[in-house]
């Protein structure tokens, strides 16, 4: 296949950044996307030019790095997956690809596509745990049975692997769904009852303070989100929210 | 300098217990005095920072991604050990330690394995509390599924992605600690130096890799829980980033580095597709609970496979070769990793692989879905049902256990691994040799331990399923923060540690011009045309089966292309900023002289033991010829290299190791 990518380059967070077109050609169908970046990236050095920064590690779509907006899509195209487990036979040969950080204002650019992410990090610090020390003295891992539903809803949720991408294709920059999600989690299972209010109170905090947006129910972040964590996590979070400031 | 291991004496179920009620404590008070570095945020860095930082201690943690969050502890799918017992088929600590010894072919130290078989049950029970949701049974208790070398149910699961789920327990602990301000965290940092003063691990340098930025941090204790050296081989199930700069440089400042060559090349990998491949993707071995695995018995059905004229659903079963059931009648598909891989291996190298590349074979679900399908027929009242019917029961009892898995293949793949069996080739996986360290997890220099992937302690000379994350967590949680205190009970009165000291402005100033030489140097070819090279020859030279010739072309080979790149390697970009590239350098660089003493490393053990096959090492004879052949009259021991300059100028120092407690047998899984 031969493309035409348009690549978002922005040299640091202060510059402005802009678009800039690349070819790359004999590009394989069996690539993942970033190996085409990869492809990309190596001619750009043996150019002599600097190659286009992203982020990504596991390449395998659990560790959550890798962040593209690909033809106006987080993630690419594809469904269920992140943007490194997109392959290039969702795409023809001659298409041209538009290729962009993942945006909003949570996430500032650092450089080309790589973004800042660590207001997701402080929302978790605001609450996203359990406070138990590590003592070894903890009861039985057996003592508390837990419903089979519960647990196995309690694991639908916690599969978010923080990529942003519920954010990043949210018209209003909403974290809902990341948080609903970590707040759902906690909500299902016993030992999260003790702080569950605290808990929802603070990391909902935290969220606006960090300036995502508030959710309007357009269910875009469900169908983009590569784990296909639910809008049912929004729900209960809502919910969670609403119990704990009957409360306080 | 002599090896100690700092063994507790006594009998070994009492090691442990009695080393705690003897070592020194600090009190609460003071631990608020002592500062300790982690680099790494992995299941070992993270909960050690996060246990140290809850006892008092004040922690400072590094990582190179954007959160601790993305350590590649993260994408271990398949469970974690704990001797539980909770399924009343037999476990104990004793069967927990007497498997991991055994499996790893008695080349670990009995007293550290018997630990971490103690430990085991209690990460279990802390992070069940910090609401890990682990697979449960309909009764809400928890699950269990085996794992390979072993005849015990002790492995605990969250669907096909328990690292996932254990690292996000880890770090919403450290996230407790972060926000209370005990845990100062530094993402996308990267540690470039350790800093030694007066013998003692007092530091570290590292680079903001956001603003470039040279840095300087001071500690009491320094922690390296950078995880394994895997990319030595350019292609591994590792993520892009893992690298052993940290292991490394503390290695060049004075720790010990033990037993390179063990690796683990893992059976079970989407075979590789092109020339431009990345990385390998592991799937679980958990799939070897249910999956089969197979190669035509007949060359022209391997030929008519290859060429697309038949496909491998079309073999009936008398045209398939189930050749681990077939050669280990007692353990099956579930023979240890080392085994598997080399078996794929002999049918591969035999002309029976069945890609286009003629390296991969079959796992294959069909048996098992006809007899999860057969089995939920019955539960549900379905009387005489049809093939469709109990395929279609059967799918949904797999696509429940292994779901996540089934889908990452064919997003992959593209092909139905329902419908026709998946492909699979080992492919590096995990590194069990790595920093030596003794008994309290110290390494050779005061100071500065060593934790999780990135030391060698228990798992030998092969790793068993599931026991990475049980190790990792076990040393974080439950074996460091004891003995890290007993070490910091002397430094309750040293104060501050200051960073405008000589050492510091040493250590920075070698930093810098190692940085300054790879932009300035405007060569011919990019880090990756290296590093690719060097993948080529460890796989080649020091993959699944090695011998002398081919370690000593390796040596040779791997010194003259880091010559060539140090003479020719260009890097873009600037120092001052954010530089993947650069970075990239650094690590490559660091591969190129661990390559090398790899090399050496295996060369020196002329015996065929776990993940380390030497092909002049086999049973000539009996029921076991071809097997590797171990030689514990010889090579019983830890082999600790120290630092020369010239990786072929490290000088070995040997630890002998004794086992009281179990008898040494060569393996059989037969």
């Amino acid at each position: 296949m031969n493309l035409t990518l348009k690549i978002w380059r922005q040299k640091n967070a202060s510059d402005k950044g802009k678009m800039v077109d690349y070819k790359v050609t004999d590009i394989s169908e069996h690539m993942s996307f970033l190996e085409m970046m990869d492809v990309l990236n190596e001619q750009l050095i043996n150019k002599g030019e600097e190659p286009v920064a992203f982020d990504h590690d596991c390449r395998e779509g659990i560790c959550g790095m890798c962040s593209m907006y690909i033809n106006g899509e987080a993630h690419g195209p594809d469904r269920g997956v992140t943007t490194c487990q997109l392959h290039m036979r969702m795409f023809n040969d001659r298409d041209t690809i538009y290729i962009e950080p993942f945006r909003a204002a949570a996430f500032p650019v650092i450089k080309d596509l790589v973004v800042d992410r660590s207001s997701f990090e402080r929302i978790q610090q605001a609450g996203g745990f359990i406070s138990v020390n590590t003592s070894g003295n903890t009861q039985d891992a057996n003592s508390i049975p837990i419903a089979k539903d519960a647990a196995d809803e309690a694991m639908d949720a916690a599969t978010c692997i923080g990529c942003g991408a519920c954010v990043a294709t949210c018209k209003n920059s909403s974290a809902m769904l990341f948080v609903g999600a970590k707040v759902s989690q906690y909500a299902l299972l016993p030992q999260g009852q003790v702080e569950a209010a605290d808990r929802v109170l603070n990391m909902v905090k935290q969220m606006d303070e960090e300036g995502f947006g508030n959710c309007t129910n357009t269910g875009a972040c469900e169908i983009e989100c590569p784990k296909g964590i639910s809008l049912e996590n929004i729900a209960r979070m809502n919910r969670e929210y609403m119990k704990a400031s009957m409360k306080g | 300098m002599a090896l100690d291991s700092k063994i507790p004496k006594g009998p070994l179920k009492d090691k442990w217990t009695t080393y705690k009620n003897k070592i020194d404590l600090v009190n609460p008070a003071n631990k608020r005095l002592i500062d300790v570095i982690v680099v790494g945020t992995g299941l070992a860095g993270g909960s050690a920072s996060a246990t140290l930082a809850e006892l008092g201690y004040n922690v400072k943690a590094f990582c190179y991604q954007d959160s601790p969050r993305r350590a590649h502890s993260i994408a271990a799918q398949g469970g974690i050990n704990a001797a539980k017992n909770y399924q009343g088929d037999g476990d104990s600590f004793y069967r927990l330690f007497y498997d991991t010894v055994k499996g790893g072919d008695y080349r670990s130290r009995e007293a550290n394995v018997y630990r971490l078989a103690e430990v085991s049950a209690n990460i279990i029970d802390q992070c069940v509390a910090q609401g890990v949701p682990f697979a449960r049974d309909y009764g809400g208790l928890l699950d269990n599924r085996s794992f390979g070398g072993v005849l015990v149910s002790r492995t605990f699961y969250a669907k096909g992605q328990t690292g996932q789920q254990l690292l996000l327990g880890a770090y919403s602990a450290m996230n407790r600690q972060i926000a209370r301000g005990k845990i100062e965290m530094f993402n996308r940092h990267e540690m470039l130096d350790v800093v030694i003063v007066d013998g003692k691990a007092r530091g570290i340098i590292a680079r903001n890799l956001i603003t470039g930025e040279i840095e300087r941090h001071s500690a009491h204790a320094v922690v390296i829980a950078s995880g394994g050296y895997g990319n030595v081989y350019f292609l591994s199930t590792n993520a892009m980033g893992s690298n052993a700069t940290a292991a490394w440089k503390i290695h060049k400042k004075g720790a010990y580095f033990a037993n390179p060559c063990y690796t683990q090349i893992h059976p079970t990998c989407i075979p590789r597709s092109g020339d431009y491949q990345s990385k390998l993707t592991l799937m679980s071995e958990s799939l070897r609970n249910d999956g089969r695995i197979w190669v035509p018995k007949n060359m022209d059905d391997v030929k008519a496979i290859r060429e697309g004229r038949k496909k491998p659903t079309d073999l009936s079963e008398d045209e398939r070769d189930y050749y681990l059931e077939r050669r280990y009648p007692a353990f099956g598909n579930l023979v240890p990793r080392d085994v598997a891989s080399r078996a794929a291996k002999e049918r591969c190298d035999a002309g029976y692989g069945v890609n286009a590349t003629g390296e991969a074979v079959y796992l294959d679900f069909k048996s098992a879905i006809e007899r999860y399908g057969k089995e939920q027929c019955k539960l549900h009242g379905i009387k005489n049902p049809s093939k469709e019917k109990i395929t279609e029961e059967g799918e949904k009892i797999v696509e429940a256990k292994y779901g996540n898995l089934f889908q990452m293949y064919e997003k992959i793949v593209d092909e139905n691994p329902y419908k026709t069996p998946m492909m699979i080739y080992p492919a590096t996986h995990y590194t069990m040799g790595g920093v030596w360290v003794d008994y309290n997890l110290m390494t050779t220099v005061d100071g500065l331990y060593c934790i999780g992937e990135a030391n060698f302690s228990d798992h030998g000379a092969n790793r068993l399923g599931a026991s990475a994350l049980m190790q990792g967590l076990a040393d974080g949680y439950f074996v460091l923060p004891y003995t890290i205190g007993d070490y910091l009970s002397d430094d309750i009165r040293t104060g501050k540690i200051s960073t405008e000291t000589k050492e510091f402005d040493e250590a920075e100033k070698a930093v810098k011009e190692r940085l300054d030489f790879f932009i300035n140097n405007k060569g011919e070819h990019s880090v990756d045309y290296y590093h690719k090279k060097l993948g080529k020859i460890m796989w080649e030279k020091c993959g699944m089966s090695r011998n002398e010739k081919g370690l000593k072309e390796a040596m040779k080979e791997i010194k003259e292309l880091r010559e060539d790149f140090w003479k020719n390697v260009t890097v873009p970009g600037d120092l001052n900023e954010m530089n993947p590239e650069l970075e990239k350098a650094g690590r490559v660089a660091d591969f190129l002289e661990l390559g090398e003493l790899f090399a050496k490393d295996a060369l020196d053990r002329n015996e065929s033991c776990g993940g380390h096959f030497r092909e002049e090492s086999v049973e000539l004879d009996g029921l076991q010829k071809g097997e590797a052949k171990r030689n514990d009259k010889d090579y019983a021991y830890v082999a600790a290299w120290e630092y020369k300059g010239e990786p072929a100028d490290a000088v070995l120092h040997k630890e002998e190791l004794e086992f009281n407690d179990i008898e040494l047998k060569q393996r059989s899984y037969k």
